[in-house]
């Protein structure tokens, strides 16, 4: 089996009702990489983790785990793999060691090994002082490394993560994707979904962003972020001032046309030498005579590439970039600035 | 580096692991049993309530022609009432575990989704075996006596406790089906309340008129009722119980594939 694939899909196709959650899926994971699944909230990524963990039924193509088909050897694929989904599935009602004691029980490990294996966990995902206590004590970042412990119960060569790092605060955001780089480092093939592209380029070794149940764009870190164009300028107009004219000033000077924020008082401008330009952003801001709050160079975010990749500044109710500032600002593009003015 | 897609854990499905799973899984509902509280108190408060209750506040309004106790009538029949008021807990729980997305993390394992509903089922009869004792401890200090022997009481209590089984399995089936927690307590209550009613459980169906009675006599727990009756009070037992082991079996038969298919396709959105 050494030579599979840790996770294929071909054509790979869901309808629920009208909505085509997943449309013709092509995926292929190297043994022993990281796979990131990007896209905002409704894009598919659950119901493609879904049907990979054999839990949902596709109504088109295949998928395989390991070379297995995922539906036909629902069994054997189900001895290969660890879930986290979404939301911390963990008893409440248990201690910490009494969860993860139940599933390794229930992956047939004697008491003592199970009870064993439950203690390793526990440690090393820096929950041994809470292993007494009922998981409803816990805060969400305990549960979701309880969570993760526990899909990692019986060392499965293939893991799904869903979202792993959804709702937690930034501190425990580091301490998960630190564990989740040892597991890949043991040669765990990881597949983890996220609406955070600093997430994927942290730990994937390629990346697709998927769209209403589509994959439309694919590749390493390295190369998405070639597509989406480097860096991002941020321009934060003085407080009361129309940012659109700092808009017009800034014209030419990246990479790409500057979007307009209205609602945020902001421009972003897509650039290739982040630090190169601020020069030359400089002079003609002195020139213009334009007067700015603030100036912040950043990484693209999650609205950054579907805006280059799909030419939409909303991506549904996704409330995606962690550094994205107002999320329900929505950028809008110099065109679509006059139908700013009538909100 | 080790990407050989192999797992470590190898185990074939085999009738002891299967009987291995179902134990976890009930360990698992025992243990919540004792620690929600809510929980404990429908396990034992509400119980004693429905005995002492009901004999004291109605046992004085109701007159039943040849039993010289109306506790001695009674318990039989709120036994079954606190056994169908405490299995509509189970639809709420395998609701519960659907929304959390503990059904999701048990369906990713390589273990039959009937050890999952059986751990559940298994852990209801513990708990039914616990309430069965407790109401008959309290029924006899108030007055209850067995007047056909001790397997007789035997009797009573495998026929409670397998009653309690097939409630359970149905309200398995109901949560699973309604996947919501207060729909699936109000499905599982709502029955077991008109049924109750319209049932010998509490009072004779001789005092129903007449359009009721032919309903009333059908009503399955009139029927578990009254072999539970005929149990304690003593009398001719062969045919009560054949026909309440028959509504039990038919029951069993409909909600126990019904349960399991249903939970194999189950799919939390």
């Amino acid at each position: 089996m050494g030579d599979q694939p840790a996770i294929a899909a071909e054509g790979l196709s869901k309808r629920f009702g009208q909505v085509r959650a997943l449309d013709r899926i092509d995926i292929e994971q190297p043994a022993g990489t990281v796979l990131g699944v990007l896209g905002p909230n409704g894009a598919g990524k659950t119901t493609m983790i879904r049907i990979l963990a054999t839990l949902l039924a596709p109504d088109g193509g295949r998928a395989w785990v390991a070379g297995l088909d995922v539906v036909e050897r629902a069994a054997d694929v189900r001895r290969l793999i660890g879930l986290s989904g979404q939301y911390a599935a963990v008893d409440p009602y248990l201690t910490g060691r009494e969860n993860l004691t139940m599933i390794g029980r229930l992956y047939g490990l004697g008491r003592r090994a199970a009870g064993r294996r439950a203690d390793e966990l526990l440690e090393w995902f820096d929950l041994a002082e809470a292993a007494g206590r009922q998981a409803r004590t816990y805060s969400g970042g305990m549960r979701r490394r309880l969570d993760v412990a526990a899909s990692l119960v019986a060392q499965p060569p293939v893991l799904f993560l869903d979202e792993p790092t959804t709702g937690l605060d930034p501190h425990g955001r580091i301490a998960l994707w630190q564990l989740l780089g040892e597991l890949t480092d043991q040669g765990t093939s990881l597949l983890l979904t996220t609406q955070y592209l600093d997430e994927a380029e942290r730990l994937a070794d390629s990346i697709v962003v998927i769209d209403h149940g589509r994959v439309i764009a694919g590749g390493t870190p390295g190369e998405l972020k070639t597509q989406v164009g480097g860096d991002r300028l941020e321009v934060q107009a003085a407080p009361g001032t129309d940012p659109r004219p700092l808009a017009t000033a800034l014209a030419g000077l990246g990479t790409g046309r500057p979007v307009v924020d209205i609602r945020a008082g902001r421009v972003v401008l897509p650039v290739a030498d982040g630090p190169g330009v601020l020069a030359e952003l400089a002079r003609r801001l002195a020139a213009s005579g334009l007067r700015v709050a603030d100036l912040a160079l950043r990484r693209p975010s999650l609205e950054d590439v579907f805006l280059v990749l799909t030419g939409e500044p909303d991506i549904g109710t996704a409330h995606a970039s962690p550094r994205g500032g107002d999320p329900d600002a929505g950028a809008v593009s110099p065109e679509a600035a006059a139908l700013g003015r009538t909100r | 580096m080790n990407t050989a897609l192999t797992a470590p854990v190898q185990r074939a499905f085999t009738p002891g692991s299967a009987l291995a799973n179902t134990s976890t899984i009930t360990a698992r509902n025992l243990r919540r049993l004792t620690r929600v509280p809510t929980l404990m108190a429908l396990a034992t408060i509400q119980p004693i309530l429905l005995v002492t209750l009901f004999a004291y506040a109605i046992g004085g309004a109701v007159h039943v022609p040849g039993t010289m106790h109306y506790i001695d009538y009674l318990l039989p029949g709120v036994l079954v009432l606190a056994i169908g008021f405490g299995a509509s807990q189970t639809g709420v729980a395998v609701a519960d575990d659907l929304a959390s997305g503990m059904i999701d993390r048990f369906r990713s394992l390589p273990i039959a989704g009937a050890s999952v509903l059986a751990g559940r089922v298994a852990a209801d009869a513990v708990r039914n075996m616990f309430v069965v004792g407790l109401m008959l401890t309290v029924g006899s200090a108030i007055g209850f006596r067995f007047h056909a022997g001790p397997a007789a009481a035997l009797g009573v209590v495998g026929l409670a406790v397998a009653a309690g089984i097939a409630f359970s399995w149905l309200n398995l089936l109901l949560g699973i089906v309604v996947r919501d927690a207060e729909t699936a307590g109000l499905a599982g209550l709502f029955p077991v309340i008109i049924l109750t009613f319209t049932s010998s459980a509490l009072v004779p169906v001789a005092t129903m008129p007449g359009w009721l009675q032919a309903f009333a006599k059908t009503n399955p727990i009139t029927v578990i009722t009254g072999a539970l009756r005929a149990l304690s009070l003593g009398g001719p037992t062969a045919r009560p119980a054949a026909e309440a082991l028959a509504w039990i079996g038919g029951l069993l038969l409909v909600t126990v594939p019904a349960a399991i298919s249903r939970y194999r396709r189950a799919a939390s959105a």
